[in-house]
């Protein structure tokens, strides 16, 4: 359980420092971060499906896909950078202050209700659930891989003239 | 119930930073940064409740059909700042007024 506590800490951490700071890249490295200690999180919590596919496409490929974007997008020089830096601690100062009152606010009133809950079904291999018990979502994930590229390919028409 | 108790507050706390990324940013590569960190919390939250429930093998399914739906959001929303980018010469969703009425 301790270690689980400090996971979480280290993800609240990471995911105040992917919002606070500056830089794009260093916000991209922060959100890669925090998506590899979650797997770890789950991973812990007995998903190991998840927890790869989290550690695999969330904290790997997404980064990518996220540094692609900024260096096709705008080149910040160093007044600008300094102009934002500006802008940012203005904005964003007291979300640590936000951030740890409502912790303490939380750890002091929050009650969670004592319920009971049925009997754990048997454990079912996630395979069975996926393949067998959730086709339908299976169609669904491949309707929207499809409509994604179906959205890549008319944003990146190139326009004839 | 302490799992639920310590697993709660830094989901609610990784909410927080997600919404507050949301409104305070004039950045679209920000804006989605901040959809991700909600998206984090969202995840955490339901395989807590796997956990909690005994119902391990469903929670799983639904974070991996979570997590490609997040990829392809992620990958038309990186499209849609560089098409704006392209277009525009910014990504500050408060200068993007092409489609204003």
């Amino acid at each position: 359980m301790t270690i689980n506590i400090m996971l979480l800490f280290g993800l609240v951490i990471s995911g105040l420092w992917t919002v606070m700071t500056v830089r794009l890249i260093r916000a991209i490295v922060g959100l890669a971060v925090t998506s590899a200690i979650l797997s770890v999180l789950i991973y812990r919590l007995g998903a190991p499906f998840a927890a790869v596919f989290e550690l695999s496409v969330c904290a790997g490929l997404i980064p990518v896909i996220f540094i692609i974007t900024v260096n096709f997008t705008e080149r910040i020089t160093k007044e600008r950078l300094r102009e934002r830096r500006k802008e940012r601690f203005v904005k964003f100062w007291y979300l640590p202050v936000v951030i740890g009152i409502s912790c303490l606010l939380l750890i002091k009133y929050l009650k969670i209700p004592q319920f009971s809950l049925p009997a754990p079904a048997q454990e079912q291999d996630v395979r069975n659930v996926l393949w067998n018990m959730r086709h339908l979502d299976l169609l669904g994930q491949i309707v929207v891989l499809l409509a994604g590229a179906l959205g890549v390919a008319v944003l990146f028409k190139e326009h004839k003239k | 119930m302490q799992t639920l108790y310590c697993f709660l507050i830094p989901i609610i706390l990784l909410f927080i930073c997600g919404i507050y990324c949301l409104l305070a940013s004039f950045n679209l590569i920000r804006i989605i940064i901040g959809i991700e960190i909600l998206i984090k919390a969202a995840t955490l939250l339901i395989i807590l409740c796997g956990y909690i429930t005994g119902h391990m093998a469903a929670a799983q399914s639904i974070v991996i059909t979570l997590i490609v739906i997040e990829v392809v959001f992620m990958i038309i929303a990186g499209g849609i700042v560089f098409w704006a980018f392209r277009h525009n010469e910014t990504i500050d969703p408060r200068k993007l007024t092409n489609l204003k009425g």
